[in-house]
C-alpha cells in the first residue's frame, strides 16, 4: 500500500520539467531583481572612482619629486611642495598610535577575556561606542583645552592627542571583536595547559588574534590621518620642517596634509590648488596602502 | 581508604575493585550550572595508572565530572559544587588551592583538537615555558611527541604550524602537549569524537601505551572504545523524573564487570543497546 503510494506520487505534479524556462514569472522576477543588485552596487561604487578619477587626473600632474620633498609655497611664490606635511601626518599619526594602541587593546583584554560582564566593562563598552560616533572637531577641543592650553602652544603632540581620541574607541571595538573570535576550544587548551589569566591573554589570545586587531589599528590609522578638524585646534600649519638641523621640534605648529589640503584648496593662487590636489592625491594614496596593509595582515593564516 | 567510602555511600566504587592507590577521589555530590542541577551523587575513583571510562547517554554529566576534576568548569559562569574532589589527598575545591596549579598537575585533553596557531614545537613546548622550564627543550620536546607516536610523522616539519596537520595528527599533538609537562592525571574528553576510525585507533593504542606514566580518565560516546581501553568504567545516566535533567553515577566498576555483569538495571540496558 505504502509502497504504491511513493510510487504514484510523481505522477501527480505531472512529468518532471526540467529545462529552463526564462519567461516564467519566477524566473523574470529573479532576473529583475538581479538587474537591481548590479545597479545598486555599480551605483555605490561610483563616488569612489569618481573621487580617484578626478584626483588622478588634476593631482597627478603636480605629484612630482619637488612636491613631495618642498617645502610649502607663500602667495605667489611658484613651485614648492608639501614635504613638511607629509612628515607632520605621519609623527602626528605616529605619537596618536603610541597613545591608542596599547591602551584601545589592554582595555580590549579587559573587555573580551578578564571581566567581560563586569559593570566596568559594560560602561566602557558604552563610552567606545559612543566615542566612534563623536565629531571630530570635538577631539580638536578637547586636546585645545587639555594640550594647548597648558603648553601655550600648538603642537605636534597636541595633534596626536586629539588623533588618538578619535582612534581610541576603533581599536578598543575591534580589538575586543577580534580577541572574542579567537575559538572557545583554543582558550580552553590554554586554560587547560594552566595557564593564568594573563598568559591565556598575552600568550594564546593576542598572537591569535593579531591578524583582526593589526586590522582595526590601520583602519584607525587611516581614519585620522584624513582628519582636518581636529588639527586645526591643535597643531595649526607650519610652513617649516620639524626637523631643525638634527632637532626635532615637536613643541610648535606642525603641518599636516589634511590642513594643508583644506588651507591650499581656498586660495586664489593656481600654484597652491595644484598643491592640494597633489596633496589629496598622496592622502588617498597613503589611505590606500594602509588598507591594503590591514586586509594583507588580516588575512587568516592557514 | 575505600572500605570508609562505601560504607558512606552506596555508590562508591566497591573496595578491592583495583589494587592501585586513587590518586583522584571525586565525591561530587551536586554540581549546578547556575539554578539546574546538572549532576548529583558522583563519587568515583579514579586509580593510579589505571584508565577510567565515563559512559553513559548524552546530558548524563560525565562530561561536567571530569571537567570538574581539574577545575576547568571555573570558566563557565555560574559554576558551583557541593561535595569534594580530593586529589592525592587535597580537596581541589579548598580555598587555599589555586586552580591554575591544579591543571598544571592534571592535563586535559578536548573533544576538537584544539592546537594553538603555532608551530608544532612551540605546541608542545607551550607547557614547558609555562612552567620555566630550562633544560634540554628539544630533547623533552621529542621525547613528548614519541610519547604521542607522533615524533616520526612530524620530525622534519616541526616549524610548521600545528594547524597545518590532520585532525588524528592534531589530536596527538595536543596528547603530546598535555604529556610534556608530565602531569600526574590525563583527562581526556571524547578524544576521538572528531576523528575518523583509522585516527582513532592510533589514539586508542596511544592511550594503553600513556598509562605506564599516567593516570587516564576517559569520557566516550563509544561503548566499543571503553571495552577496548578502559581498565575501570562508570556508567552514568541521566535523571529526568522531576522535569529536569540531571547527570548521576549509577555504577562504576571493573569494565569487563560493568559490560558482563552489571549491578543495575540501567547499565545492562545501556550497555546492551537496549536504552531508550
Amino acid at each position: 500500500m505504502n509502497d504504491h503510494v511513493a510510487v504514484a506520487a510523481p505522477s501527480a505534479v505531472g512529468a518532471a520539467r526540467l529545462e529552463r524556462a526564462p519567461f516564467e514569472r519566477r524566473a523574470l522576477r529573479s532576473l529583475v531583481l538581479t538587474a537591481g543588485v548590479w545597479v545598486a552596487a555599480l551605483t555605490a561604487a561610483v563616488p569612489l572612482v569618481s573621487v580617484l578619477y578626478l584626483l588622478i587626473v588634476r593631482g597627478g600632474s603636480r605629484l612630482t619629486l619637488e612636491a613631495l620633498t618642498s617645502l610649502p609655497p607663500a602667495g605667489f611664490e611658484m613651485g614648492g611642495g608639501f614635504g613638511n606635511a607629509i612628515a607632520g601626518t605621519v609623527v602626528m599619526v605616529g605619537i596618536a598610535a603610541l597613545l591608542s594602541v596599547p591602551l584601545g587593546v589592554v582595555a580590549a583584554v579587559f573587555l573580551a577575556e578578564l571581566q567581560p560582564h563586569s559593570q566596568l566593562a559594560r560602561w566602557t563598552r558604552f563610552a567606545a561606542k559612543t566615542l566612534t560616533g563623536l565629531p571630530s572637531v570635538l577631539a580638536g577641543v578637547f586636546a585645545y583645552a587639555v594640550v594647548v592650553l597648558t603648553t601655550g602652544t600648538y603642537s605636534a603632540p597636541a595633534g596626536g592627542l586629539a588623533l588618538s581620541v578619535l582612534m581610541l574607541p576603533i581599536v578598543v571595538l575591534t580589538a575586543e571583536e577580534a580577541i572574542k573570535a579567537v575559538p572557545r576550544i583554543t582558550r580552553d587548551a590554554a586554560y587547560g595547559m594552566g595557564c593564568t589569566r594573563s598568559q591565556v591573554a598575552w600568550k594564546v589570545l593576542l598572537p591569535t588574534a593579531l591578524p583582526g586587531i593589526l586590522t582595526g589599528v590601520m583602519l584607525a590609522v587611516a581614519r585620522a590621518a584624513g582628519e582636518t578638524a581636529p588639527l586645526l585646534f591643535t597643531a595649526l600649519f607650519s610652513g617649516f620642517w620639524l626637523l631643525e638641523g638634527s632637532h626635532l621640534k615637536l613643541m610648535q605648529p606642525t603641518a599636516s596634509l589634511a590642513v594643508l589640503i583644506y588651507n591650499f584648496s581656498g586660495m586664489p593662487f593656481e600654484n597652491q590648488i595644484e598643491l592640494a590636489w597633489a596633496a589629496s592625491l598622496v592622502l588617498v594614496l597613503m589611505v590606500l596602502i594602509i588598507n591594503i596593509v590591514s586586509r594583507v595582515l588580516g588575512r587568516p593564516r592557514a | 581508604m575505600s572500605t570508609m567510602t562505601a560504607q558512606r555511600n552506596g555508590r562508591d566504587v566497591a573496595p578491592g575493585l583495583s589494587d592501585a592507590p586513587v590518586v583522584i577521589d571525586c565525591r561530587l555530590d551536586q554540581v549546578y550550572y547556575g539554578g539546574f542541577l546538572a549532576v548529583r551523587d558522583s563519587h568515583v575513583q579514579i586509580p593510579k595508572g589505571r584508565i577510567t571510562g565515563f559512559i553513559g547517554p548524552s546530558g548524563c554529566g560525565k562530561s561536567t565530572v571530569l571537567r570538574s576534576l581539574n577545575r576547568m568548569n571555573d570558566l563557565i559562569r555560574g559554576f558551583r559544587i557541593q561535595g569534594q574532589v580530593r586529589f592525592q589527598g587535597t580537596d581541589v575545591y579548598d580555598r587555599k588551592v589555586d586552580p591554575v596549579a591544579v591543571r598544571r598537575h592534571i592535563g586535559m585533553v578536548f573533544q576538537q583538537p584544539n592546537p594553538f596557531s603555532m608551530s608544532v614545537f612551540d605546541n608542545v613546548a607551550f607547557g614547558l615555558r609555562l612552567n620555566r622550564f630550562r633544560g634540554d627543550m628539544a630533547a623533552r620536546v621529542e621525547k613528548a611527541l614519541r610519547q604521542a607516536a607522533l615524533w616520526d610523522e612530524v620530525k622534519d616539519k616541526l616549524k610548521a604550524s600545528g594547524l597545518s596537520l590532520s585532525g588524528g595528527q592534531q589530536q596527538r599533538l595536543c596528547i603530546a602537549r598535555a604529556v610534556a609537562t608530565e602531569p600526574s592525571v590525563l583527562l581526556m574528553d571524547e578524544p576521538c569524537s572528531a576523528l575518523d576510525p583509522i585516527a582513532t585507533r592510533k589514539i586508542e593504542e596511544l592511550m594503553v601505551q600513556l598509562k605506564e606514566h599516567y593516570t587516564i580518565a576517559i569520557v566516550t560516546h563509544n561503548m566499543q572504545q571503553a571495552q577496548r581501553v578502559a581498565d575501570l568504567t562508570a556508567f552514568f545516566s541521566v535523571d529526568i523524573t522531576k522535569g529536569s535533567r540531571t547527570g548521576y553515577l549509577v555504577e562504576a566498576g571493573p569494565t569487563q564487570q560493568i559490560f558482563e555483569s552489571p549491578a543495575e538495571v540501567l547499565t545492562k540496558e545501556y550497555v546492551s543497546g537496549h536504552f531508550s
